[in-house]
């Protein structure tokens, strides 16, 4: 292992960390929600009365790039893999956080910030899975 | 929870999302491929939000059930498959949403994915729930049976 330093960003990262931190605890704090993307995903299947402002959530998350563009270059979002990965690995990313009830952000984020045994278990084992991946991708395929 | 507010939680949610690095997904799995050139970044991604979240959820946890501790196969299974899927193309549903604007084909490719992904479990979950449910139909009738002297 050798750490990357060139592409090590710990101040905008740290900054960006917090910045998540304050929405999602806003989000709880006014509206008893937990800002869980795979969630927020899911609910767009459920016309109940909450489906509009999923839907908001989910555009300010899409705009918000957008609007930084516009006055800061972000690094491509290009995934340089194939298209039959891509379309597994959306497939995979899809059915399990539905599976596990989370993602990063339900389970990673927010829960362990609730100090939740099921969210510590949850991201335990997405990283631990997510690590062994990229090592088969990049050391052993 | 007001469709005005979700907007701004999104747009905070996604300038922190920019801002941190996560929307890059080559940065991503510089982070995840700690046998390589490790770029230990998103660590520090983790530890700024919960940092500030077991703050603001200590603040938030009267407007909140309190936090599930139920560790069940669903949960284990689901997660290890969706750790899988991030490392082999470097979104998590967050990113992923955010990468939509880019018009990227493959981004959009995979955001149509998950999204099938996700209505795939549920109609998984769906169905297992009523075969549960009529299951549990032929156990109320042989209870009714029973309590009827059949």
């Amino acid at each position: 292992m050798s750490i990357d330093w060139q592409n090590f960003t710990p101040l905008a990262s740290l900054a960006g960390g917090v910045v998540i931190g304050i929405s999602a605890g806003l989000l709880a704090a006014r509206s008893g929600r937990i800002l869980g993307v795979s969630g927020f995903v899911s609910g767009l299947f459920d016309r109940d009365k909450e489906w509009t402002a999923r839907l908001a959530l989910i555009a300010g998350l899409i705009l918000a790039p957008l609007l930084i563009g516009t006055v800061h270059t972000l690094p491509s979002a290009l995934p340089d893999v194939g298209w039959p990965v891509v379309i597994a690995g959306g497939l995979l990313v899809g059915f399990g956080t539905r599976l596990a009830s989370g993602c990063t952000s339900g389970h990673g984020v927010c829960g362990l910030s609730r100090l939740s045994l099921r969210s510590a278990v949850a991201t335990g084992a997405f990283m631990a899975s997510a690590f062994a991946t990229v090592f088969v991708l990049r050391h052993i395929a | 929870m007001r469709p005005l507010f979700a907007l701004a939680i999104g747009l905070l949610f996604g300038a922190g999302l920019c801002l941190s690095g996560m929307t890059a997904p080559a940065k991503v799995q510089g982070f995840l491929d700690i046998a390589g050139a490790w770029d230990p970044s998103l660590a520090f991604v983790m530890a700024g939000a919960i940092g500030v979240g077991l703050f603001l959820f200590r603040v938030a946890r009267r407007r909140l059930p309190p936090p599930s501790h139920r560790v069940d196969v669903a949960l284990v299974v689901g997660s290890l498959l969706f750790g899988v899927g991030w490392g082999l193309v470097g979104y998590c549903p967050g990113p992923a949403l955010a990468a939509i604007g880019s018009l990227d084909p493959k981004a959009l490719a995979f955001v149509a994915a998950m999204i099938a992904g996700t209505g795939l479990q549920r109609l998984v979950a769906s169905l297992r729930l009523s075969a549960a449910g009529f299951v549990a139909t032929d156990v109320d009738r042989s209870v009714t049976a029973e309590a009827c002297g059949a």
